[in-house]
């Protein structure tokens, strides 16, 4: 116990120099875990729209649907398989036909994603329930970014045009009867929502579907679906991740200089230290300390920066941390075109693996710069140090 | 006879290299100290009393030649074995103090007794204890900051007696000190020496120490050129 008890006390004793560095550490603390806490609220909150909108718990692709080969679309439909018809019964499925049209808002030409849905359905919170409207012959919901792109409101109507299974054109006015706020853009920019029934009819491709929607925490069919691959959330949510974790590592720069900066000062606090504090080691070799106990005392000294630095980043950075974690932190519009499913507030999110994973981080950090100045004293001789030279 | 010094040399050498040239810090230097002696080394700046002091107190390895200090062949020790040696026997009372600043009196005294591992009781008793020898218990909780040279000299002095060790080494002990603080710091440590039996060696140039001590050793270049009894009726168990 002596010498936690001498390095807090010698640390304590150098007074402003100490607090100096235990601030800029401590902003280090609140910067890794602040920033970190607003890139995993924009991970959680993308993950959870997108799943809650668009991927569920995972879908099942016809075997020709591929989303980023356009051109493969036009065969990628087909009945769907028993299985899947049974999981859609029991409302754990909800399957989407996609079809490639064109409208034609205000006298231009613009292709578009016809998709197909169940009114009914509830296995994602898409609000199809507006497609069961019976007054209207063909309803249609769209978001509100391909609202503004299109230039198109509630209630307004538009030809629609797509080529059938055979490869017919054909065309036909639908009416917009929800323009929907979804922070999805992958359900929203392009598209265009109908009852899958209807565009079943008009596709001339009568149960069939592009894709199926699984409701949340549903497990794969064991036995699986013939023509028909499932594609789980790892796979579905892979660009996302990517993208976060991208951004992660452009904004860790960030707080990688701020620790930079912190770990500079207390790397030269232990090299002034240990230059100005020769006679003193001297002295505790003649009381009776070893040299590895010495390095040990210095070591925590340094460390110690670490443990008073958790502790200030505790004190201010707790209220700071969470009032952003309460009141969110609104969002241009402008974030929408980072590919983001974000919404207008971010909520960061600080879990205790971020706090205990940082404090273990920089308190290893801390120790080895602790550390590494210290090796000079491993060739101390005690008659040097305590006449003030360096071995 | 022979057996009952605690400190025996034999032939001590200690050569330093300054760049190319060897110099001989101590030249074949034959001593022993019985317990309970109060002996001044003195000598002219660089005649080696530090250096003895050094070997003695197992800061310092010889050359060439033996010092057995306790039972103990310093040049035999390994690190560890020479700072168990020091922390248990050998107690130091340095010419610029070297208190630790950031802890008060009785912490600075306190220390050795935290390395031998005693209880909070037993350092409690012992602190304050050789706190009234040098009469500083008014000044328990001052910083050495805060202290007198002379206090802090007295601060030294109890940090070196508190454990109680068989052997005290002063380097100098009355250097930074007013003439009047120098006779009470020596007053002080002959008391100790008579009532705790420690073995004291001095390094020292001071006239005023060697008034004090009983035995006096001259170094001249590391050579032992006089040991002399200072006072034939305190001289008992001179060796050499």
């Amino acid at each position: 116990m002596i010498i936690p008890r001498l390095a807090l006390k010698n640390l304590l004793g150098a007074g402003l120099r100490t607090w100096l560095n235990v601030i800029v550490l401590s902003f280090a603390f609140v910067a890794i875990i602040g920033l970190q806490g607003i890139y995993d609220g924009m991970n959680n909150q993308a993950v959870h729209s997108l799943t809650d909108a668009e991927y569920g718990g995972g879908q099942y692709w016809q075997e020709n649907y591929d989303p980023y080969e356009p051109l493969s679309l036009p065969d990628a439909h087909a009945p769907l398989p028993e299985a899947l018809i049974g999981l859609k019964n029991e409302g754990l499925a909800a399957p989407v036909l996609i079809v490639q049209g064109t409208i034609y808002p205000s006298g231009r030409i613009q292709p578009v994603l016809i998709k197909g849905i169940d009114p009914e359905q509830s296995v994602i919170s898409i609000p199809t329930h507006f497609l069961a409207r019976e007054d209207v012959k063909l309803p249609a919901l769209i978001g509100t970014r391909m609202a503004k792109n299109a230039g198109l409101k509630k209630g307004d109507t538009i030809t629609v045009r797509w080529r059938d299974a055979q490869g017919t054109f054909d065309a036909k006015d639908v009416r917009i009867v929800e323009v929907m706020r979804t922070t999805v853009q992958s359900i929203d920019l392009g598209q265009i929502w109908v009852p899958l029934k209807k565009i079943q009819e008009l596709a001339r491709m009568p149960n069939e579907a592009s894709l199926v929607v699984l409701a949340k925490d549903t497990e794969p069919l064991k036995e699986g679906a013939a023509g028909w691959n499932f594609k789980n959330l790892e796979f579905l949510l892979k660009d996302i991740t990517e993208l976060v974790q991208a951004k992660t590592i452009g904004g860790s720069i960030m707080y990688v200089i701020l620790l930079l900066l912190a770990m500079l000062a207390i790397f030269n606090t232990q090299v002034l230290s240990i230059f100005r504090r020769r006679k003193e080691m001297g002295t505790l070799m003649a009381l009776g300390f070893t040299r590895p106990k010495i390095i040990q005392l210095f070591t925590l000294e340094g460390a110690m920066h670490g443990v008073l630095a958790a502790l200030v980043a505790a004190l201010y950075g707790t209220p700071l941390l969470a009032i952003f974690a309460k009141k969110g932190w609104a969002m241009p519009e402008s974030v929408d075109s980072y590919g983001f499913a974000i919404g207008d507030k971010l909520i960061p999110t600080y879990g205790a693996g971020l706090i205990i994973g940082t404090t273990v981080l920089v308190l290893i950090v801390t120790t080895i710069v602790s550390f590494l100045p210290t090796r000079k004293i491993a060739k101390l001789k005690p008659t040097d140090a305590l006449r003030g030279r360096m071995s | 006879m022979e057996n009952s010094f605690l400190i025996k040399t034999k032939d001590l050498v200690k050569i330093y290299s300054i760049g190319w040239k060897k110099l001989a810090a101590l030249d074949h230097v034959s001593l022993n100290f019985a317990k309970a002696e109060f002996t001044g080394v003195v000598g002219p700046s660089g005649s080696g009393k530090t250096t003895l002091l050094n070997i003695i107190g197992s800061l310092d390895v010889p050359t060439e030649g033996s010092a057995e200090v306790l039972g103990k062949k310093v040049e035999d020790l390994s690190n560890r074995q020479a700072a168990v040696l020091r922390n248990h026997s050998i107690g130091f009372i340095f010419q610029t103090f070297n208190l630790l600043p950031v802890y008060t009196v009785y912490e600075n005294v306190e220390f050795p007794l935290l390395l031998l591992g005693l209880s909070a009781d037993e350092r409690k008793q012992k602190v304050i204890k050789a706190l009234e020898w040098v009469d500083l218990v008014d000044r328990a909780k001052s910083k050495p900051a805060q202290l007198s040279g002379g206090e802090c000299q007295r601060v030294a002095i109890a940090r070196a007696v508190v454990k109680k060790p068989a052997i005290i080494l002063a380097d100098e002990p009355t250097a930074n000190l007013d003439a009047e603080n120098s006779h009470n710091i020596l007053r002080t440590m002959e008391e100790l020496n008579r009532e705790l039996k420690t073995t004291f060696i001095f390094a020292t140039h001071d006239e005023k120490v060697i008034r004090y001590v009983r035995r006096k050793i001259t170094l001249v270049d590391g050579k032992v050129t006089k040991d002399e009894a200072m006072n034939p009726t305190k001289a008992e168990g001179i060796g050499q």
